[in-house]
């Protein structure tokens, strides 16, 4: 009878905790949902953490509508509201729909970044095991990066369950992370996590491990400082590299920039000031198609630039015939008369565009496929960059080919190399001269396609680049392409070694000066056409 | 002879009439002044071209507002103003050539102009030689109080401190390293020198924990400077930058940014001449969470503010028009210009500037600034997020208005110094030694 009394108490007290259990993790989420309709930025930082914690499994769902914007509070109901897509409303702590018409006092529960933050590490805990491997990931990078003690159960569970082993490892360093900063670890574990932090090897880890907390026993600090050098020697072989990545991206652009005016110049001995305003031009046509494109029909944002490079060829390729054709063509044989009418044709240029688009900067955005980067070992390289540089290439190789293997290319050759003796063979030199200063000009368009992508549309873009095109084409060569693809890498790559050194500024100073002693040396730039002496 | 003055000498009759003709002109040109004089000429002088038009043709565009405003309500001292426009197309020395063109030639009585302070440098011996006026609406780098000027924009501690207190706070994120990211020019080397006096002497930030970096006008390449900061700021500890880039070189800058994933988050970038109009021609979404100082934003909610938002929109027949900070300047401005004409009755600039410490204008913002007699106003301070739409939500501000001191209290040089134009007569008058420091 006792015994089976006692049963009862037990099951009824069992019972009695199970329900006031549920009933205060329910509570909780309420209680924590409250700190929302304070409006005071601490109170909602109190919330996230709480709404979190509490285990509840609308936790998720409450963090991401205030990380999206959708969590909506009143402060006269004292009650939080989620609101969907379509604007309707419902309660955040049930997720039924209200009941009746929206409360008139309903505002935004505002966010600043310390929020963001904290909202960040609060998914990172809530998103640990999801079906998705790609958010796992991100999660348990949220984790290490957020490094809070409380979400170490669940990161174990998480580890526990784990198959992808490239999402288990950052799991591991996460773990990691917790031991190393929370302190109550033993020595043994604080010093296996050191080592796996040391095989992670980035700036995130040289982050951590220089920040122990200060009770962190004098084994463990050892370990640390070890691992801090030896990160930092591989860091700084990788950073070499990072540079030289660096001087590519910008060797490419430069020689972009810079291989329409090497033919132009090569070819006619024609100084082109207005060279940067094709550019422009170029850069110009992107932005119409992509306003048209999202105007009439945004799905096709991702093609805009495939659709944009044969156009801006073609618009800045006949500028440039139309502008050969009416004014550089009376100016052979003088110079200073080109160098002069082609510097006005550029402000006309200039305040042409500024009429018809305005002074301000014009929106060009990246198409999905050139946004974001990705890590190579240890550098990290941009899409837009990537594909710059392969597009660099592309432009210089198809010139190649137009060169050597077909008939306009052997006329150009020829009239660089002899323009009297082309002539008496029956090539039509000025024909050529307008083509050719259609083409360099239609190249210079399409340098500003891409430019486009890396550096802002305005009126002036076209003034930032025409010294250092003409500072690849003296340096390289004139009429050489490969003196213009040499003389553009070499040039990019010694101003981004200079510049971590030197900064932006003294960098540039030196790599002026830099071109000017060669110059003295060899007048004709590295790789000279022997043609032009005989021309001279 | 096919030579001109040979026609004419064949002709004595075409001389006649020729005389005749002459002396009608003259005759009407002189009743015109009596007509011309019946208007009262403010010029403007901002950049319609060049690196800076994306900045000031917005200010050149309000100010004409201001005067068809004031034109509707009859214009000042019942004479119409008229607005004489000039182009100094960014650069410096023909700001100062125009500058006196205004003065001398168009015979303005103000000017209202200037963004760089390379410009206003340039402009400042032409108004003290010629007694001029200019309003200058854009915030600046202070050590400077001069008689000619009046500075509606903010000097650093209305702007530049309370940023970076704001940073340094619990609720600014607890930053403990900084780098300083500015174009080369005397604006943003002067700020950072007085925010690296205040970081070492006031914040107690250590040497090691402030990165200062310089780049030039239109920088574009922003890799290296910007895997440059990422590495600065994974020491650690908090890692925030404080960004007196100007110009064109902020677009690829904050593009770099989103490029190399560096959020808000993780280092937060406070700007100081990024504002709505910048904006515009950027994709903002990786920019949220980074923050700009100003005394003004379009997105704040006052009954003022909207008026002038409708109010300029309307004007220039666009509804997607942004307001910004300079513009507010002008607004404050040229209500104080002229209350102070009408109250001395006269444009003439003496009198003006005499009459012009203690007048008060309403702000946009829901206060009421004041002129001080160093010749600044009383602005309020925000914080701001950039929002994906590109406006900003204001996550701080000051409690009350602050009255912009002209000489930094951070700087050995200027500690001592006051402006004081109303009883001192002078613009650097040291305290200690109590002597005039003099025309600089």
């Amino acid at each position: 009878m006792r015994f089976s009394r006692a049963c009862l108490v037990a099951l009824l007290l069992a019972f009695s905790f199970a329900l006031g259990g549920t009933a205060a993790r329910a509570a909780s989420l309420e209680d924590a949902l409250a700190h929302f309709t304070a409006d005071d930025f601490s109170e909602t930082i109190t919330g996230i953490n709480e709404v979190a914690a509490s285990g509840d499994p609308r936790a998720l769902t409450v963090v991401r509508a205030l990380q999206d914007g959708q969590l909506m509070f009143s402060a006269e109901k004292k009650a939080v509201y989620v609101k969907d897509g379509s604007g309707k409303l419902t309660d955040a702590a049930t997720g039924k729909p209200i009941v009746g018409t929206a409360p008139a006092d309903v505002e935004l529960v505002r966010l600043n970044n310390r929020l963001r933050g904290a909202i960040d590490a609060a998914m990172g805990g809530l998103t640990l095991l999801v079906k998705n491997p790609g958010t796992r990931y991100d999660a348990a990078q949220a984790v290490f990066k957020s490094r809070q003690a409380a979400v170490l159960p669940t990161l174990e569970n998480a580890i526990a369950k784990e198959q992808e082993p490239g999402v288990k490892r950052v799991m591991m360093e996460a773990r990691a992370a917790i031991i190393l900063s929370s302190g109550k670890a033993s020595d043994e574990d604080k010093l296996a996590a050191v080592d796996i932090i040391r095989q992670r090897a980035d700036q995130d880890s040289l982050g951590l491990l220089s920040s122990l907390p200060p009770d962190t026993s004098a084994p463990v600090l050892k370990s640390a400082a070890a691992a801090i050098g030896g990160i930092k020697n591989r860091l700084v072989l990788w950073e070499a590299v990072q540079n030289a990545w660096y001087g590519i991206s910008l060797g490419s652009v430069l020689l972009l920039a810079a291989i329409g005016l090497a033919i132009t110049f090569g070819v006619m001995g024609v100084i082109n000031m207005a060279h940067g305003e094709m550019v422009m031009i170029g850069a110009y046509v992107t932005f119409v198609v992509q306003e048209t494109i999202r105007n009439h029909n945004p799905a096709l944002f991702d093609y805009s630039l495939a659709i944009a490079i044969p156009l801006s060829f073609l618009v800045a390729g006949c500028i440039g015939i139309v502008i050969e054709r009416t004014i550089i063509r009376f100016l052979y044989g003088r110079p200073l008369e080109t160098l002069l009418a082609t510097w006005g044709l550029s402000l006309i240029l200039q305040q042409a565009v500024r009429s018809t688009f305005g002074p301000n900067n014009r929106d060009v955005g990246n198409p999905s496929w050139m946004s974001g980067a990705f890590d190579l070992g240890g550098i990290t390289i941009t899409y837009n960059r990537l594909w710059i540089v392969c597009f660099a290439l592309a432009v210089f190789i198809a010139l190649l080919a137009l060169l050597r293997y077909t008939r306009f290319g052997l006329e150009m050759r020829a009239v660089t190399q002899n323009r009297p003796m082309a002539a008496s063979m029956g090539i039509r030199t000025s024909r050529v001269d307008a083509l050719t200063f259609g083409l360099g000009s239609g190249i210079a368009g399409m340098a500003g396609v891409a430019l486009s992508q890396i550096d802002n549309v305005s009126p002036n873009l076209g003034q930032g680049y025409i010294i250092d095109s003409f500072m690849v084409v003296v340096f390289g060569g004139v009429g050489n392409l490969w003196g213009t693809l040499v003389g553009s890498f070499v040039l990019g790559i010694a101003n981004k070694f200079l510049e971590p050194y030197a900064g932006a500024v003294l960098g540039k100073i030196a790599i002026l000066v830099l071109i000017i002693l060669f110059i003295q040396k060899r007048p004709r730039g590295m790789f000279a056409l022997k043609g032009r002496a005989v021309e001279a | 002879m096919l030579n001109s003055i040979g026609v004419v000498a064949r002709r004595p009759r075409g001389r006649r009439w020729l005389a005749a003709a002459a002396g009608l002109a003259l005759g009407l040109t002189a009743a015109l002044p009596a007509q011309a004089q019946d208007t009262i000429k403010v010029g403007i002088l901002h950049s319609l071209s060049g690196t800076m038009a994306i900045s000031e043709t917005t200010l050149k565009d309000v100010v004409l507002m201001l005067i068809e405003e004031q034109n509707k309500k009859g214009g000042v001292l019942g004479k119409k103003l008229e607005a004489v426009v000039v182009d100094p197309a960014s650069n410096w020395p023909l700001f100062a050539e125009k500058a006196r063109e205004l003065i001398s030639k168009d015979k303005v009585a103000v000017v209202f102009g200037c963004w760089t302070s390379v410009s206003r440098k340039s402009v400042l011996p032409v108004f003290k030689e010629l007694n001029s006026l200019l309003f200058y609406p854009v915030q600046y780098e202070g050590e400077e109080s001069e008689r000619n000027v009046i500075y509606t924009g903010a000097a650093p501690n209305q702007q530049a401190i309370p940023a970076v207190d704001y940073l340094a706070s619990s609720e600014g994120g607890s930053v403990k390293r900084w780098v300083l990211e500015g174009t080369d020019y005397v604006y943003p080397r002067t700020t950072n020198k007085i925010l690296e006096a205040y970081l070492k002497d006031v914040l107690k930030v250590s040497p090691d924990d402030i990165m200062i970096n310089y780049t030039p006008f239109g920088f574009s390449d922003w890799q290296t400077e910007v895997s440059k900061i990422k590495a600065f700021g994974s020491a650690g500890k908090k890692t925030a930058v404080v960004s007196t880039i100007n110009g064109d070189a902020n677009v690829p800058f904050y593009k770099e940014l989103g490029n190399q994933g560096i959020k808000a988050t993780d280092i937060p970038v406070v700007a100081f001449s990024v504002g709505e109009e910048e904006l515009a021609g950027l994709d903002t979404k990786p920019l949220v969470g980074h923050l700009a100082a100003w005394n003004y934003f379009e997105s704040i909610k006052t009954p003022e503010n909207e008026a002038f938002i409708k109010a300029w929109h309307e004007f220039t027949k666009n509804p997607k028009r942004t307001t910004n900070d300079p513009m507010e300047a002008h607004v404050i401005g040229f209500a104080m210009w002229v209350k102070a004409v009408e109250k001395v009755g006269s444009t003439d600039p003496d009198k003006v500037i005499e009459a012009l410490p203690g007048t008060k204008a309403p702000n946009l913002t829901g206060g009421i600034s004041e002129l001080l007699p160093n010749h600044h106003i009383t602005k309020p301070v925000f914080i701001g997020e950039i929002r994906p739409d590109g406006q900003f939500d204001v996550v701080w501000k000051t409690k009350g208005l602050v009255p912009g001191a002209a000489w930094s209290a951070y700087l050995p040089g200027s500690k001592d110094l006051i402006g004081d134009w109303v009883t001192l007569k002078c613009g650097n008058y040291n305290t200690v030694t109590k002597k005039c420091g003099g025309a600089s």
